[in-house]
């Protein structure tokens, strides 16, 4: 398979290939994956502070049967492959977005498929607060909204950054398999040119890319988290 | 004033009821230092918090300045918060946020103006001795500079009523001893009511005017410091009072013999000989009853139970030229209270 590999032709064919194809490619993945970790933060993280601030000794419990149907739904989402996910949620993503196929509108199912991992991740994030400065908050006579929005989240901020980091590497990924049904970016690329037309040449030159973005998001993500955090002395 | 009446509290466990407090009667004057002291597991942390209400209590009333705390809504426990601030043994400091910051904190839960918010908390902390902290995060803090930050928040929102919860616990015995200076001042010039829940002896000997026992949950004793801790009764009380075994009734004073606590916090006092000189220049003589000193780098820290003999006059004389020495405090001692 990869014995021809580096041939002059088959070089310089690539080389066509990733001048003409990879620059919107590499701009559709990113963009994607950019805007489904927006949107999923957007609909996960107010889901994760519900996860803990409604817990029966949470700063605000909400009725039993309404976590446990949270709990259910938030399992159900995520235990689905992200591939089926993708096909069920086809007619959903027609009327969101008026089609089924290309860039945009792989962002509904990558949102849908991130949303309650987001959620989860912000609850593990949130639950690191110590129940002691929460107890400090309540003698203060904060409200509960206050204790979430000046306490809880305040204070978890180094480790929100660091899951979210996960949270967007983990998308990225995503954005590559939805590149099988139609949509756009890296992972089309690498799918329609080393899977379908045996180049494997692009194929490897975009998982190359692939790797750089992640690698990319993950120091980005390292560094804020660091640099945000006041806890560490001597910075 | 703080009145708590007939307060106990239940916890319900996998195992069944606990009962953690049992029918606590308690009065704590205004103004007053009052110590509640305990082994841990005694459930004064459970009392503190019942002064609060971060728990409810199971039966009985805490009442502050005649309002019934149990009677009033969410909405209104956490306006009355603001009037009973509290600190802990943990600091439990805000760590994202600056030591002015921190400071600001129950203002702006209070929706106090930014630029006021910020000039009180510079006052507190030029108070607490930490203006020039103001722009640094906790974690750059010293335990005992963590605790005066703390101390700086809960005096943000002028409170009637200072919590203090096992304050100096984490804190060595230097840097115990200038929180405890810290509370005493801000007691003294704010009027501060304070009531101090600890394990450590010398913390309430140090710096409360009464003291409640409390063991299992229940209030075995109480009076003014001097009394109780000469005249020990309980079994918990003669076990924090002498911790290497009662030394027997230590304690007799004659008729017209009054006592007096003496207690000196630093080298200035125990580097004079202040009993010799108060018989030398006031005839009077003092018989000392009791006496405990521990050394802390190099300072004096304790207290004394003087017998004065020669009736009241004498005895307001001794008082008088005592206090006249610096970092004593002086207070006589009635056994009867209770």
């Amino acid at each position: 398979m990869f014995s021809n590999l580096f041939t002059p032709e088959v070089v310089s064919e690539a080389w066509q290939i990733v001048k003409t194809q990879f620059p919107l490619a590499f701009w559709e993945t990113f963009y994607v994956t950019v805007v489904a970790t927006g949107i999923s933060i957007i609909i996960g993280l107010p889901l994760g502070v519900l996860l803990v601030a409604g817990e029966k000794n949470g700063v605000f419990p909400l009725p039993k049967a309404f976590m446990a149907v949270l709990n259910v739904v938030i399992n159900l989402l995520r235990s689905v492959p992200f591939l089926i996910l993708m096909i069920m949620v086809f007619p959903l993503t027609r009327v969101i977005v008026g089609t089924s196929v290309g860039t945009v509108a792989s962002i509904v199912p990558l949102v849908i498929a991130a949303f309650p991992f987001v959620a989860r991740l912000v609850e593990s994030s949130l639950r690191e607060v110590s129940p002691n400065i929460i107890e400090m908050a309540q003698s203060s006579g904060a409200s509960p909204f206050q204790i979430i929005s000046k306490v809880m989240i305040p204070e978890s901020v180094p480790s929100l950054i660091s899951n979210f980091t996960i949270a967007i590497t983990t998308i990225l990924g995503y954005t590559a398999m939805s590149g099988i049904i139609g949509g756009g970016g890296l992972g089309k690329i690498a799918i329609n040119y080393g899977y379908y037309r045996y180049k494997y040449l692009v194929m490897l030159l975009a998982v190359i890319l692939l790797i750089a973005m992640v690698q990319g998001f993950q120091s980005l993500g390292t560094y804020l988290a660091v640099k945000m955090d006041k806890r560490l002395k001597n910075k | 004033m703080i009145e708590i009446k007939n307060l106990t509290k239940e916890f319900q466990t996998a195992e069944g009821t606990v009962t953690a407090l049992k029918d606590i009667s308690l009065t704590v004057p205004d103004g007053d230092i009052y110590g509640i002291i305990g082994m841990s597991g005694a459930g004064k942390s459970t009392l503190v918090r019942c002064i609060n209400m971060l728990e409810r209590p199971t039966k009985g009333t805490v009442e502050i300045d005649g309002v019934d705390l149990g009677t009033l809504s969410e909405k209104e426990l956490r306006e009355v918060r603001h009037d009973i601030t509290m600190i802990f043994q943990g600091f439990n400091l805000l760590m994202q946020r600056t030591c002015l910051k921190n400071v600001t904190f129950p203002l702006e839960l209070e929706g106090v103006k930014k630029a006021d918010a910020k000039k009180r908390a510079m006052e507190l902390l030029e108070i607490v001795g930490l203006q020039d902290k103001a722009n640094v995060y906790p974690a750059q803090l010293s335990g005992g500079q963590q605790q005066r930050v703390a101390i700086a928040r809960a005096l943000a929102t002028n409170p009637k009523v200072l919590l203090c919860d096992e304050a100096t616990s984490a804190l060595d015995p230097t840097t115990t001893n200038s929180i405890l200076d810290l509370i005493r001042d801000i007691n003294d010039k704010m009027g501060i009511t304070v009531i101090v829940i600890t394990h450590q002896m010398n913390v309430v000997e140090n710096i409360c005017k009464h003291v409640a026992i409390i063991e299992k949950g229940e209030i075995v004793e109480r009076g003014e410091v001097g009394a109780v801790f000469s005249h020990p009764k309980s079994t918990a009380a003669k076990h924090l009072v002498f911790p290497e075994g009662d030394p027997g009734a230590i304690i007799v004073t004659e008729p017209d013999e009054y006592l007096i606590r003496v207690v000196y916090n630093g080298a200035m006092a125990a580097g004079k000989p202040m009993i010799s000189r108060l018989a030398k220049e006031k005839g009077i003589e003092a018989n000392i009853a009791y006496a405990s000193t521990r050394g802390i780098e190099g300072k004096a820290y304790g207290s004394m139970l003087l017998g004065i003999r020669g009736g009241r006059e004498k005895l307001q004389e001794a008082i008088d030229y005592l206090t006249q020495t610096e970092d004593i405090i002086v207070e006589e001692v009635n056994p009867d209270v209770q």
